[in-house]
């Protein structure tokens, strides 16, 4: 008897909503063992994280505050994986956005009306998120220039480019050689509903549920779906691939930079140091673990966030490091890799006797 | 000047030499067929589990071993997932990066002594000293090659082994040709499955050696993220020396050489922030990639293994 692959005919849909949650699952089986051989009780770790990401009403604002920058991210990868176009620049998207948030919170200010800073910052700061994932879709799309390298070399370049303002030109005299800005003015806080959460979280929920019926509903889902699965296919229909992918690309990457707003807007009011967490490359698990689906990706991104929400609060209770988050974080992508075979494929028996001398009748006509 | 331009070249040579080992390591990878884009993380893991082992041990001869081993451990994973398990390449890499750069950064704030919080950063352990060999290391210029540390004389000799085995053996050109043609390479006889295994966990150890090189002699200690993106760089220089390993060194000297300048310009304090100094490195590797892949599309024998990147399914013929 010998095991072979088979295609399925279409995707398993039981397999789509088992597999993540499987995933989790294992995950955190894998990460207990590895607590034990660190000599540290794995049950009353996993307690402490659920507890610090979900166990108070403060502690859940907190969960949230770290989801919607992930929600954001999250989405502007996904639209980009969509079309297998492996943007992993989410970060530098965020923080390039953050710096031009800053520049106008900062500097436009005096020329502007009250009312109409905070629109303004958002705009730029989305624009600038936009133009830092525009470079690496037109010199792929151009020149064929492996997206994955650049994307992934810009997010240091804005890391390095917006610690030089902070430490240097934009540095604030009065701020005690602290490094980051002056405090942006008021105008352009985004306001906080709840502890430090704020309506960014209104406003990433509204753009997923848009993105799941653009991507489900329309032509240009349409046509993302076609690009992804066979660009081939989809030139020879007529699609315009080229475009595709560099519109995809400008909406993704000024998702990640509105991300990069809204953190330096509502929650530290000033480009600082740690603008940039590693929510960009957390995105691309949300995005994976969501199946590129809009929706899903949103209540990810709050799990994803309460990993780190608690692998923080494990390091103050326990002591244990608070890349514990981060560790369970990269651990649940192996289990939803490799199970990511049976939502197309399913295992059959075969007798390789049989299927070895005589082929099938289908494999003799094709 | 003399001695400015030896030093230079020495330090050039000391920061190229992780890069040439992750480099030829992925150059055996991705010749068998494979992407493996979690180097970052592999090269982490290698540099925390040595200096975590020299730390503890004293033995450099065991750190080095340990950080092959995980090395092989992490390739492993990936090799499984997506060999057998026929995923995404690209998302399998990316989840060991993200996994390494996790675990690594764990074990760095965990593995350390009590009266340092278990942190592990800010501790020094034995490290690779320069040895220079007697007699030509003190010739200004070509001294800097002969006084070197030991993982770096190695280096030397993995080039040209390396270039050998992949062009003048039997055994290099069965890996060729799994990542050239595997269906053919399958009727052929060859177990396409074995040889990408054994490639991509090989690949895997001279990676995590890498890792340990960094750790261990080139800047000894560890620090957070102490790879600064090399794991990156590193699938540029693949591409960069159009997957041979002899063209490996070229692009490990020109990224040793800009971390050198850098080196030697924030020593003599210029005016430039150390930010933008720091950001070369990066830019560089878009503007070699971008250089190369136009100069490849026109030279079209040099390109990338014709099944990079794709899982081999015997079933789907």
């Amino acid at each position: 008897m010998q095991l072979v692959f088979e295609k399925r005919k279409s995707v398993s849909r039981r397999a789509i909503v088992l597999v993540p949650i499987l995933s989790f699952l294992v995950s955190l089986i894998l990460t207990g063992f590895l607590l034990l051989i660190f000599n540290a009780n794995p049950f009353r770790t996993f307690a402490a994280m659920f507890v610090g990401a979900f166990g108070s009403w403060s502690n859940f604002t907190e969960t949230l505050v770290k989801a919607i920058p992930l929600m954001f991210t999250g989405l502007g990868v996904t639209i980009a994986f969509k079309l297998r176009f492996w943007n992993i620049g989410a970060e530098g998207q965020l923080t390039f956005g953050g710096v031009a948030a800053a520049w106008v919170a900062l500097f436009w200010s005096p020329f502007l009306p009250d009312w109409s800073l905070l629109p303004m910052v958002m705009l730029v700061g989305m624009m600038a998120g936009a133009a830092w994932a525009g470079i690496p879709a037109l010199l792929k799309t151009q020149l064929n220039v492996d997206e994955t390298l650049v994307t992934l070399m810009l997010n240091y370049v804005a890391i390095l480019f917006a610690e030089g303002l902070y430490y240097g030109a934009w540095r604030d005299p009065e701020g005690y050689g602290f490094p980051g800005t002056k405090q942006f003015p008021e105008a352009a806080w985004l306001p906080r509903f709840a502890g430090r959460a704020h309506v960014g979280l209104f406003i990433a929920i509204g753009i997923g549920l848009v993105l799941w019926v653009a991507m489900n509903r329309t032509k240009w889902g349409f046509e993302l779906n076609m690009i992804g699965k066979n660009k081939k296919a989809a030139r020879c229909l007529g699609v315009n691939v080229k475009r595709n992918i560099v519109v995809a690309l400008l909406i993704s990457g000024a998702l990640s930079g509105l991300a990069g707003v809204s953190e330096v807007t509502a929650i530290s009011h000033r480009l600082q140091q740690g603008l940039s967490m590693g929510y960009g490359y957390t995105a691309i698990i949300v995005a994976w673990l969501s199946q590129l689906n809009p929706i899903a990706g949103l209540f990810v991104a709050v799990l994803m966030a309460g990993l780190l929400v608690g692998g923080d609060q494990v390091q103050m209770m326990m002591g244990l490091p608070a890349a514990m988050g981060l560790v369970l974080q990269g651990m649940i992508l192996f289990p939803m890799l490799a199970g990511s075979l049976f939502t197309e494929y399913r295992i059959k028996r075969i007798n390789p006797k049989n299927s070895r001398v005589l082929p099938s009748e289908g494999e003799v006509s094709s | 000047m003399m001695p400015l331009i030896t030093s230079i070249l020495a330090i050039t040579l000391s920061a190229g030499t992780s890069l040439v080992y992750a480099t030829i390591g992925e150059i055996y990878t991705e010749r068998s067929g494979i992407l493996n884009l979690g180097l970052e993380g592999m090269m982490l893991m290698g540099a925390v589990t040595a200096f975590a082992t020299a730390y503890h041990t004293g033995s450099l001869f065991l750190a080095v071993l340990l950080a092959m081993l995980v090395g092989m451990i992490l390739a492993l994973i990936h090799a499984f997932l997506s060999i057998t398990m026929h995923a995404n390449q690209v998302v399998s890499g990316l989840s060991i990066t993200l996994f390494g750069t996790g675990l690594a950064s764990f074990m760095g704030q965990r593995l350390g002594p009590e009266s340092n919080g278990f942190n592990l950063s800010g501790m020094s352990a034995v490290k690779f000293t320069r040895t220079q060999v007697e007699g030509i290391g003190e010739i200004p210029i070509i001294g800097a090659v002969f006084n070197q540390d030991p993982l770096t004389y190695i280096v030397y000799l993995l080039i040209p082994v390396s270039w050998y085995f992949m062009y003048k053996t039997k055994y290099g050109l069965n890996l060729r040709s799994v990542g050239e043609n595997p269906q053919t390479a399958d009727a052929m006889g060859l177990n396409v499955t074995k040889i990408r295994y054994l490639y991509t966990i090989f690949g895997g150890m001279l990676v995590g050696l890498g890792g340990a090189h960094l750790s261990l002699a080139y800047t000894p200690g560890w620090t957070e993220n102490i790879t600064g993106g090399r794991g990156w760089i590193v699938i540029a220089l693949v591409i960069f020396s159009m997957w041979n390993p002899s063209r490996a060194i070229l692009g490990a000297i020109l990224f040793g050489g800009i971390n050198a300048v850098q080196f030697r310009l924030q020593a003599s304090g210029t005016d430039i922030p150390s930010a933008y100094l720091n950001m070369a490195p990066y830019i560089a590797t878009v503007l070699v990639l971008v250089l190369v892949t136009v100069w490849e599309s026109h030279n079209r024998k040099v390109g990338p293994p014709d099944a990079l990147g794709t899982s081999y399914m015997r079933e789907e013929k």
